[in-house]
């Protein structure tokens, strides 16, 4: 019996060979990269020479900086428009499709409108960019389509103006996340028995019912999926400030990957720049364990039921 | 579960909907047909913007405005974009830096995967935790010492160093995958290939990765596609214009064409096209993919 315990250890380490390259290459990518960074953040350093330590110093002003409590307010915003709005459009898409078009149009056709909303979810985001840019410029599209439709009064500058640019590109996320969402909702409810809904139906269950009763039910865990995907992609939104307002105007849609990235780039100011992205990271963590807390315990609790 | 859901729906007075008159409902159904088109032209309307002024000449798009349809074909701003940021060059290094990271991101999953999930070795479930937090960290508490690094060994500006990157940071998400799949790999099979006088690289190569092929081709198109769309750090490593991807080449646009609206509208086609092609040559695995996600 010993014998045969140890000759199936021998075995397991040779397996060690094959997480070699793997766990070189995240040592050297992400590892020392992170421990790097969050070493930088306790040090004052313009990229020349070596940084001087200055221990808390960074994160001090970083706590009564109001451009940094202004991104992290813009973040939140970006949680609405990423998670909270598309989920709850998708959601409704989603049953309208499954629920309604293909029962009374067919399969084909449900697809069809799946395949259409989820076209924007494909673009990469500085494209995506780069569209809206186009569009929502003072002399873009949407001003002239305004103009020449006799709205003209409504015509602004949509990126440019200080309020209405945070809104304007809140909507851009919720038009480039609505498909992704959408396509997993839809998939999980390939997994719904359509019985259960003629049974609902004929129990004399409305639309409305059948959607929170049936639906939302059937689909939690997508909703958590989406939740946690789409709240840590929200946190780290970068490209969509950098193409359209460059965090503009006077700081209106700073988020912190475009602070951070603002003071490693433009002002060399790098200590603090990675204390910016220290922080960020922490909250990251911190908001994706609470959420994968909770999950589990309704997981235990459905368990339970 | 069910139960309890029907029992609950079926409670007296909720089954006014059966008395619907089936003429109205006859005409609801386009009335949500309708609606469900409007939302689809909207979601629409600016990838349709872009096509429809890409193809009209400047004096065209300034008479008739974006609505208007072109009334011939011009390709000035195709061309202009096409030429001026020597659109080519840039498919080549998105082409070979998507690929390379996919093929050798997919490799990597799987080594790490199988000494996880088959060789089950000690430390291997804290390993994955590790890999986790990992998939967390914004690329934006990497990104600047990974630039000092690449600068200080040389391989700043250079797709090799992004390639690297991209290989490691894709790989997180599929060893993750493997592993929880291999983990459940039926013992017997390994067990089988062992008698038969397999060794370890060929139980991975003749046994474990035909098994996986569909897993693993949806891995490489996810990979392909999220490197295609990266944009930050190959924004601070490529920096010379022949080294840059069609990402960061549209990124580095914005604002420059607001006098040109209709380069602007070709440069954003441009920029869609490669994707759009690539949507339609791996629709059937991403769907397919798209339900492994999210039953996992």
């Amino acid at each position: 019996m010993a014998t045969v315990t140890k000759s199936y250890r021998q075995n397991n380490s040779a397996y060690w060979l094959y997480l070699f390259p793997g766990l070189i290459g995240f040592v050297l990518v992400v590892g020392i990269p992170f421990l790097m960074n969050i070493g930088i953040s306790f040090t004052k350093w313009r990229g020349i020479r070596m940084p001087t330590f200055i221990g808390l110093e960074n994160y001090e002003r970083l706590i009564t900086d109001g451009a940094f409590w202004m991104s992290l307010q813009h973040t939140l915003f970006f949680v609405v428009a990423m998670a909270v709005v598309p989920t709850i459009i998708s959601l409704i898409v989603a049953s309208v499709l499954f629920d309604y078009v293909s029962a009374r149009f067919g399969q084909q056709m449900s697809s069809f409108f799946r395949a259409g909303y989820y076209l924007p979810q494909i673009l990469p985001i500085s494209v995506a960019g780069v569209l809206w840019g186009w569009i929502l410029n003072p002399h873009g599209v949407l001003n002239l389509i305004l103009d020449a439709t006799g709205l003209g009064a409504l015509s602004s500058n949509w990126l440019g103006d200080q309020t209405l640019a945070i809104y304007s590109l809140g909507f851009v996320m919720v038009w480039l996340q609505i498909g992704y969402s959408l396509v997993i909702f839809m998939a999980g409810l390939a997994r719904v028995d359509p019985a259960l809904y003629e049974a609902a139906e004929l129990d004399g269950a409305g639309a409305a019912q059948r959607f929170w009763y049936v639906t939302i039910p059937m689909l939690r865990p997508e909703i958590f999926v989406i939740g946690l995907t789409t709240t840590i992609a929200a946190l780290k939104v970068f490209a969509p400030v950098y193409v359209m307002t460059n965090g503009g105007p006077d700081n209106a849609t700073l988020v912190p990957s475009f602070f951070s990235y603002y003071h490693f780039f433009s002002t060399v100011r790098i200590g603090y720049g990675a204390a910016i992205a220290t922080a960020q990271t922490a909250i990251t963590i911190v908001l994706a364990l609470i959420f994968l807390w909770v999950q589990a315990r309704q997981t235990e609790e459905a368990a339970h039921d | 579960m069910t139960d309890q859901v029907l029992s609950a729906l079926s409670a007296p007075g909720t089954s006014a909907g059966l008395n619907v008159p089936r003429h109205r409902r006859g005409v609801l159904r386009w009335w949500v047909l309708a609606l469900l088109i409007a939302f689809l032209a909207f979601m629409l309307a600016p990838i349709f913007l872009a096509l429809n002024n890409a193809l009209k000449s400047a004096a065209d798009y300034a008479t008739n405005g974006p609505l208007a349809l072109p009334t011939s074909l011009d390709f000035t701003g195709v061309v202009g974009f096409w030429d001026y940021v020597d659109f080519p060059k840039k498919l080549w290094n998105s082409l070979l830096l998507s690929a390379c990271a996919a093929l050798f991101g997919v490799a990597l999953s799987l080594f790490n995967a199988y000494a996880i999930g088959i060789g089950r070795i000690k430390g291997g479930r804290v390993m994955l935790v590790i890999l986790l937090l990992g998939i967390m960290i914004p690329q934006e508490s990497l990104v600047y010492p990974l630039y000092y690094i690449a600068k200080s060994v040389g391989i700043y500006d250079s797709l090799f160093s992004v390639i690297i990157i991209f290989t490691v940071l894709q790989s997180i998400f599929g060893t993750y995958l493997l592993s929880a799949v291999l983990t459940s790999f039926p013992r017997e099979i390994l067990e089988a290939a062992r008698v038969d006088g397999a060794n370890r690289w060929q139980i991975l190569w003749y046994v474990i990765t035909p098994i996986l092929r569909p897993t693993l081709a949806v891995l490489a198109t996810f990979y392909f596609i999220w490197t295609w769309n990266e944009f930050l750090i190959p924004l601070v490593l490529l920096i010379s214009n022949t080294n840059q991807t069609v990402s960061v080449a549209l990124g580095n646009l914005s604002g420059q064409y607001v006098s040109q609206p209709t380069i602007t509208a070709a440069a954003s086609l441009l920029g869609i096209l490669p994707t759009v092609i690539f949507f339609l040559i791996f629709q059937r695995t991403l769907t397919k993919g798209v339900v492994v996600g999210a039953v996992k």
